[in-house]
């Protein structure tokens, strides 16, 4: 059974008060996460994460497709007692204590008063948040505000999270934090959907990413798959190279980087052999310090579904028909 | 607990702490200042004036909070996205709005019983200042306890005034749910005569659509007892029950069709 599976998620508005007109919010969305997996869910601001979370959260309903959470329809309440959700940029009641907030979530999930203090300790604890629990929520800053919004994702020991971009108004510390957090869920077996642009957190948490673009699903799969293979040029790492050398060779090469005390840093095509280059400098009485090939990263491989999104000139906006 | 309770409880805690007490404190200023000036330029019609200032101020006071609180419960929580993290949780619409609307009223009922304290408070310190003889052309005493029926009534109209902000704001903007909500209860004060509009020379078709106006709106009239209890003047049992029944299920079918359309809304 799957943790999360979508079948053709589909989602339009209506936009323009005088001549509304459809536009595609989600656009045919299939796809599974398994259980005790970390999904990276990826994409460009307004790409659709969002609008994807609101759907398996039923705070939005489809226009078509299906989505199921635990082998159960995403519109069954008894599903939401198994999984835990963190918005974008969440916001709580002002006048509530972070400790009343954590509280009144748990007795939602119907725990005693007893436990539901003792989890909502336990949780403010492992976020980070000490004796200002007992300050009301409006005192809080952007960053201990989503802090607490984390810390109530998790008060009912959830087996899916899906967190909204966790890692935004954190400082670095608190993304170091929350990426701990993160990775302890899914030793516990807990699968974790989250959504972000932040690519290199989707770098060093996902073992599984989807990239949405305007709303359609650009790519989905392991990390490994995605990017493996994928060199797309020679770095070479040079010493004692004078600029007349670089300016001679600068024709044959992709990029030049000055490191400083005569070390540079030399980018050549995959399809160059960098062999020939590098006799060239060492007879002009330059070292050779590295050569590397240059893996695509997550971050070329977004930029390349962007752009490949937009040549094929889709577009969410439609007139009614 | 309840799902329902458990928002309420929510609800009453976060709002409490919010409004409560600016509202009282402006109430027993107002109440004080009331008291004294008016026991200086009176003779004998003091008290009579107190007790009609201090339960319009109350039934003033508490509309705006049923307004202002009601409107927000929702729209606020929409607007914020504080919904989000309460609606993924096991609890159903219905459930989230009636918690949202019994917390408002247990707020309501706190707040009316704080005023209506602070109200005994100075009744009875007029009560202890006035000299014996002036008080015996009092038409009831300053502490009569018919007033509590006066704060009972305007409790039942808090409640549904609640009911209406909250019915509103499952649709509409903050704005449009007060201006509507405001339009509904001065409407509901006027009912009456929408009823005989041809005793005002309304034509057939005009006095028949009064009267479809009056069964659609709910009827505030018989809620207002001010002045009866001011005068000492008995207000029975079956008229609180039956002015409270009419509003009752006035409440309960707003409280149905804000389910019926909240189960249905998409929070962009």
């Amino acid at each position: 059974m799957d943790a999360i599976r979508t079948e053709g998620l589909t989602k339009h508005y209506t936009k323009g008060f005088w001549r509304p007109r459809p536009y595609a919010a989600l656009e045919d969305l299939t796809l599974q996460v398994g259980q005790g997996e970390v999904f990276g869910f990826l994409g460009p601001n307004g790409a659709g994460k969002t609008t994807t979370l609101k759907l398996l959260m039923q705070l939005i309903f489809p226009t078509s497709g299906q989505a199921e959470i635990l082998g159960r329809p995403v519109g069954d309440v008894s599903v939401r007692r198994r999984i835990g959700y963190l918005p974008e940029n969440p916001y709580f009641y002002d006048n509530l204590t972070a400790e009343e907030l954590l509280i009144y979530f748990a007795r939602v999930f119907g725990y005693s008063a007893h436990d539901s203090r003792a989890r909502a300790s336990r949780l403010l604890d492992e976020v980070g948040i000490g004796t200002e629990r007992r300050f009301q929520l409006r005192k809080f800053s952007k960053g201990m505000i989503q802090r607490v919004g984390i810390a109530q994702a998790l008060v009912n020991d959830p087996e899916v999270v899906f967190l909204d971009e966790p890692m935004s108004g954190l400082d670095p510390l608190g993304r170091r934090d929350v990426r701990e957090l993160i990775l302890r869920l899914r030793d516990k077996g807990c699968a974790v959907f989250f959504s972000s642009h932040v690519l290199s957190d989707a770098e060093a948490l996902c073992s599984r990413v989807a990239v949405v673009v305007k709303g359609r699903l650009a790519a989905t799969g392991r990390l490994s798959d995605l990017l493996a293979n994928r060199a797309r040029a020679w770095e070479l790492v040079v010493s004692g190279v004078s600029q007349s050398i670089i300016d001679r060779i600068k024709p044959r090469l992709t990029g030049v980087t000055p490191l400083g005390e005569g070390r540079f840093s030399l980018e050549l095509p995959l399809t160059a052999a960098p062999e020939q280059l590098l006799s060239e400098i060492t007879a002009s009485g330059g070292h050779l310090v590295s050569l590397n090939p240059v893996r695509e990263t997550l971050e070329d491989f977004f930029v390349e579904q962007v752009r490949a999104t937009d040549e094929a000139g889709i577009v969410r906006e439609r007139t009614a028909s | 607990m309840s799902a329902v309770l458990i928002v309420a409880r929510g609800v009453f805690k976060d709002s409490i702490r919010d409004r409560v007490p600016y509202n009282l404190l402006f109430f027993a200023v107002l109440m004080m200042a009331a008291s004294f000036l008016l026991a200086q330029l009176t003779a004998g019609q003091d008290v009579k004036i107190i007790k009609d200032l201090g339960l319009a101020a109350a039934s003033l006071m508490g509309v705006l909070i049923a307004i202002f609180i009601g409107i927000g419960l929702v729209a606020k929580e929409v607007d914020r996205r504080s919904i989000y993290s309460l609606l993924s949780k096991p609890i159903t619409r219905s459930q989230f709005i009636l918690g949202k609307y019994l917390g408002l009223v247990l707020t309501l009922v706190a707040n009316l019983t704080v005023m209506a304290i602070a109200y005994y408070v100075v009744l009875a310190y007029l009560d202890w200042h006035t000299p014996a003889n002036v008080k015996l052309g009092w038409e009831a005493a300053a502490t009569d306890p018919m007033l509590l029926k006066a704060f009972a009534l305007i409790g039942v109209e808090l409640m549904l005034v609640t009911a209406l902000a909250l019915f509103f704001s499952t649709f509409s903007s903050t704005f449009l749910s007060a201006a509507l909500t405001i339009a509904i209860y001065v409407i509901g004060h006027f009912n009456e005569d929408l009823r005989s509009l041809e005793s005002f020379g309304a034509s057939p078709a005009l006095a028949m659509l009064g009267r479809g106006l009056y069964y659609a709106f709910p009827n505030l009239a018989p809620l207002n007892v001010t002045a009866a209890v001011v005068h000492g003047q008995a207000v029975s049992v079956q008229h609180m029950l039956l002015a409270s029944g009419s509003i009752g299920l006035y409440v309960a079918v707003l409280l149905v069709a804000s389910t019926l359309i909240f189960e249905r809304r998409d929070f962009k």
